[in-house]
């Protein structure tokens, strides 16, 4: 069947084009109108529960992360705090972007070997894919400071020392909670579930 | 000597104050109608000493911003020209006002003060003709940007004035044919008189269509979205693809100031001017009786307002206008202006002149 016959030819009127203009300019004034309401009952402090807008303002208000987004790196530590990197070098060999570079060390106790003198990752060439932190055998490094803003004014402040790295700490306020997260996919899946069921009954 | 002085002062206080101000406002507007339309909030960082008020210090920031920048000029360029072409525009689309009444007579010790820059007896053709000048600014910019784009743009630019200069023209001669006048100040004084004794006589209500045609091709004269074809922020960078700097600006800055032209035109011939509903020269009267008594002073600050009330909400409805509809394509711009516009507003003229000739 030809696409074009499922459409019925237009009327006089709809080929005005100003129907559809209306339909339109109701759409976008209702939207206007709602959320001035809302905004102006915010603004004298009636109601705060619908702001109105779905912006997160931003520096003030974070938005929640995913569990699984990969944010700026850190090293672990052991409970002596010494670092928990062994020097293995899977991370950097596994690095598609090449921008681990790990210095190796004698440790003088026998059951760890290594431990890494330098550990520097350029960040002007990582490219966040997260493959180091899989490749690490000892859970040494991890993506999860949530830390986003990695700008800075020179390249070589581009670069991650292994002080820098073991200084971080995790950020799990930043993150959504993986609980909240598999109720909102559990609710999704009911609505979804029903959906379909009055579907299947009409 | 005082008469120059008075056309100059009148001139300061409607151009630099009213339009200049109403036009830097819209910048403001346009971000935050366009913000609350699409359920965001819009620009509201700019601040001083942590005073924000929603955001409307980032006029100033803007402004600032658009002065201190690098003022290009591309290698190649006729410079002259390159330089000279956005005032070309924004003078006259500026200069267009001069005929646009704001309110009625102001008298002071005796002496009357008409409302309007130049009272001119062929107003309305004089707003056109100086209308229609404002496009050699943006085909002269483009062609002396000395790049291919800017020149389509300017092209198009042409294209489309001359388009809807045709359309635009043919639309209003309905309302010049019911009030019998090409005088603006004397269209707005006819369109105060009572029909039946209570509907105030506005054009809308003898025009409807007028209206419709006069607004569809007074959004096309302003270059906005949806008839952006000049500029085409999406295919060509447009006219002003060269320019930087508050040479830009003042091409951004003309686009609003014609955008409150068209508004300011299209109150004045079919929204009653200045005219508030019952509002006479003396003060209210209404027609269910009863009468209020107002000083001159007062009904001029009153008409005024009026007019500047309706111009806001003119300028809201395009606002969402430009904020609703997609861009039309060059062909449909043209197909629009020469096959639907130009038909239908020559047929209300035909069907004017029959109900005005027979009735």
């Amino acid at each position: 069947m030809n696409v074009h016959d499922k459409y019925k030819p237009l009327t006089f009127w709809e080929r005005t084009y100003l129907p559809r203009i209306w339909d339109g300019l109701v759409i976008t004034m209702r939207h206007f109108f709602r959320n001035l309401w809302h905004f102006t009952l915010a603004r004298v402090g009636v109601d705060r529960e619908w702001k109105g807008a779905v912006t997160f303002q931003y520096p003030e208000v974070r938005r929640p992360f995913h569990p699984r987004l990969r944010t700026l790196h850190r090293l672990t530590r052991r409970e002596d705090g010494s670092p928990r990197c062994v020097a293995c070098m899977m991370c950097e060999t596994v690095c598609p972007a090449k921008c681990i570079y790990i210095v190796a060390g004698q440790r003088p106790e026998k059951e760890i070997e290594k431990y890494p003198v330098r550990f520097d990752i350029d960040l002007g060439m990582c490219i966040f894919c997260g493959y180091c932190v899989e490749a690490c055998p000892e859970d040494a490094i991890r993506m999860d400071t949530g830390i986003i803003e990695i700008a800075s004014y020179s390249r070589k402040d581009m670069i991650l020392t292994k002080e820098r790295l073991l200084s971080l700490e995790p950020r799990t306020e930043y993150y959504t909670a993986r609980k909240d997260l598999e109720l909102a996919s559990k609710s999704r899946i009911l609505m979804s579930a029903e959906s379909e069921t009055s579907a299947a009954a009409h | 000597m005082t008469e120059i002085g008075i056309t100059l002062a009148k001139g300061f206080f409607f151009i630099f104050i009213f339009v200049f101000g109403t036009a830097a406002l819209l910048t403001w507007v346009e971000r935050k109608q366009s913000a609350v339309m699409q359920d965001r909030i819009g620009a509201n960082r700019a601040s001083i000493f942590g005073l924000r008020i929603f955001g409307l210090f980032h006029i100033i920031a803007d402004s600032l911003k658009m002065f201190v920048k690098e003022d290009f000029t591309p290698a190649g360029a006729e410079r002259v020209l390159y330089s000279i072409a956005p005032g070309i525009t924004m003078f006259f689309a500026l200069v267009a006002f001069a005929a646009i009444p704001f309110a009625d007579k102001l008298i002071i010790g005796g002496h009357e003060f008409v409302m309007q820059i130049a009272n001119l007896n062929v107003g309305i053709l004089y707003v056109f003709a100086v209308m229609s000048m404002a496009v050699y600014g943006v085909v002269l910019g483009s062609w002396a940007s000395n790049n291919n784009y800017s020149l389509i743009g300017g092209l198009r630019a042409t294209a489309q004035m001359i388009s809807y200069e045709v359309a635009i023209g043919v639309s209003i001669i309905g309302v010049l044919l019911v009030y019998q006048t090409i005088d603006l100040q004397e269209i707005v004084r006819a369109q105060g008189a009572l029909l039946g004794g209570w509907l105030p006589q506005w054009g809308i209500l003898y025009q409807p269509i007028g209206f419709l045609l006069f607004l569809t091709t007074g959004i096309a004269e302003t270059k906005r979205i949806p008839f952006d074809v000049p500029e085409g922020e999406s295919e060509i960078i447009g006219y002003h693809l060269e320019y930087s700097s508050m040479r830009f600006g003042m091409f951004f800055l003309t686009d609003l100031i014609e955008t409150v032209l068209i508004a300011s035109i299209t109150v004045t011939l079919f929204l009653g001017g200045w005219q508030f509903p019952y509002l006479m020269p003396d003060g209210f009267h209404f027609p269910w009786g009863g009468t209020i008594a107002l000083s001159n002073l007062s009904v001029t600050i009153l008409q005024f307002l009026t007019f500047t009330i309706k111009v806001s909400v003119l300028l809201w409805f395009m606002m969402i206008i430009r904020w609703t509809l997609p861009r039309f394509r060059y062909d449909q711009v043209m197909f629009l202006g020469w096959k639907i516009l130009l038909p239908v507003a020559l047929a209300n003229i035909m069907i004017t002149a029959a109900v005005i000739a027979f009735l």
